[in-house]
């Protein structure tokens, strides 16, 4: 338990300042703009959308440059905003399918219809620090070539058309979709709650858990089925207008993990799949999603449950970075009332110590 | 109005809509200011709001909670009666304020052909041009496979 303690505002107010100043930093050096952390730190904008669950890149830009580069305080930040704007409804769900594709590998077929589409990625990189970059550098413009028309079906549309992966799980339109932000998490959580969770999750909590899961703590043996990323039109249902309105449209990462076998012997064996979805280009966040996604139907699947990704309680408690730090700094704040009891306690507990050594000791002389 | 002149209308009306959503809003009033912008009124003041953006499991399943967006909304009603929406992501109220008069005018009998040709058509015609761009960078970077024959490479 913590307290409140008057008498550090002044201190407080000129902290802040300090802070600004120091965020500031050099003032001989250029000051950073937003257009500049959205162009070209954008995996980094992406990241503060995707968990702080809200898809605006001006916003997300801001908060990193309040935030000092900080992306857990930027995430709370972005967080904390939409609190004070109303929320007008829900969109339709997004059309995946339709995507514009930029990038799209299967690492299940390598002739997959639409083609492997490698897009912007660090992928095949050396990953050797490039000195070009520290200054000045201008790129080569894109090379281009002729757009093929051809579609590109999700992989898991083409392994569904033989029934050899498992269809995914369809509701009635009617349905109510479950909101953690509007009713408080209980356990046992269903699969649309579950992956809200996970997609404001934070990325390296379940990185940690997708790559337990390789481990051996709950193996589900995947492969990426597919990855994709670009951009899907958004329609909003409008009472007024009386029609699903065009709202734009945003960037999004897929990935489709395709996973061992479920059967029975009423059921043909058939692969089964986990599900990552997240704004902007979030390969990792997405592919650790549908790692973990899988992992968490361990018990629907007839699976042994064990390991600690497949603890629906476990996972989704731990998962939000806002308040794992808002519990984690808590701790920062005055505690002087606990800790003066606990004090007293310890005194009274050594002085009983050196009362009973002393009791001994005297005994001992005796004898 | 019968009900394929109603769904034409709404066609119409939808299709302007993409354009204008897509299309930054310096370009929407650059276009604005080369017509004469019919006499009109708020209907609802240019606001700034959230939806909730849904995905669907698997990409083709249930539909759940991805996460949030800005949206920005209004509504105006033309003199001669046309009530218009705007709906549009991000925080530029005044966006969404030119896509409800837009909306408007894609639906009055005299300003339809106007908009659409002064307005709608050149957004649209750079709307498909950055689209056939990003396309085309994409399409260099596809893979083409083949396979070594053994001693070779």
């Amino acid at each position: 338990m913590y307290v409140a303690v008057k008498g550090g505002e002044r201190a407080i107010e000129n902290a802040h300042r300090l802070l600004a100043h120091e965020r500031r930093g050099d003032r001989d050096v250029p000051e950073v703009t937003l257009a500049q952390i959205s162009e070209q730190l954008a995996l980094g904008v992406d990241r503060v959308m995707t968990e702080g669950s809200l898809y605006d890149r001006e916003l997300a830009a801001l908060a990193i440059k309040q935030a000092r580069g900080d992306m857990i305080e930027a995430i709370f930040l972005v967080r904390a905003f939409r609190a004070t704007l109303p929320r007008f409804g829900a969109t339709e769900p997004v059309n995946t399918g339709e995507m514009q594709v930029r990038r799209r590998i299967s690492s299940t077929f390598k002739d997959v219809p639409g083609g492997q589409i490698l897009g912007p990625t660090f992928d095949y990189t050396h990953r050797l620090l490039d000195p070009q970059l520290a200054e000045g550098f201008v790129p080569e413009q894109p090379e281009t070539a002729e757009a093929s028309q051809a579609a590109t079906p999700r992989v898991t549309d083409i392994l569904g058309r033989d029934g050899l992966i498992e269809p995914s799980p369809q509701a009635d339109s009617d349905a109510p979709v479950g909101d953690l932000t509007r009713e408080p998490l209980g356990f046992p959580a269903d699969r649309d709650l579950r992956l809200q969770n996970l997609a404001r999750g934070d990325e390296g909590f379940l990185l940690a858990l997708g790559y337990s899961t390789q481990r051996g703590y709950g193996r589900n043996h995947p492969f990426a089925g597919e990855i994709r990323f670009g951009e899907v039109e958004v329609e909003l249902f409008a009472e007024d207008v009386g029609f699903a309105v065009p709202l734009g449209s945003i960037e999004l990462t897929e990935c489709q993990m395709v996973n061992q076998f479920k059967g029975s012997t009423t059921e043909a064996p058939c692969f089964t799949r986990g599900y990552g979805l997240a704004f902007g280009q979030s390969e990792r966040k997405t592919m650790s999603m549908a790692l973990v996604d899988r992992a968490l139907r361990a018990g629907e699947l007839g699976e042994e449950v064990g390991a600690p990704a497949q603890d629906e309680e476990f996972v989704m408690s731990h998962s939000d970075n806002v308040q794992s730090t808002g519990f984690v700094e808590h701790l920062k704040l005055p505690h002087y009332v606990d800790f003066q009891s606990e004090l007293g306690l310890l005194r009274k507990l050594r002085q009983e110590f050196a009362e009973a050594n002393q009791a001994v000791e005297l005994q001992e002389a005796a004898e | 109005m019968n009900s394929t002149g109603s769904n034409n209308k709404q066609a119409q009306r939808k299709a302007a809509m993409t354009v204008l959503a897509h299309s930054a809003a310096v370009d929407i009033a650059g276009r604005l200011a080369a017509i004469t912008l019919p006499s009109h009124e708020n209907l609802r003041e240019p606001e700034n709001g959230l939806v909730m953006m849904r995905g669907r499991i698997g990409g083709d399943g249930a539909p759940f909670n991805l996460g949030e967006a800005t949206v920005s909304r209004a509504a105006v009603r033309l003199a001669t009666g046309e009530v218009g929406f705007g709906y549009t992501l991000g925080r530029d109220a005044e966006k969404a304020q030119m896509i409800a008069l837009c909306d408007a005018m894609v639906q009055s009998a005299e300003l339809s052909g106007e908009v659409e040709a002064k307005v709608i058509a050149p957004l649209r015609v750079a709307m498909n041009a950055e689209r056939a761009r990003k396309a085309a960078e994409t399409a260099a970077t596809r893979v083409d496979f083949y396979t070594m024959v053994r001693g070779e490479g």
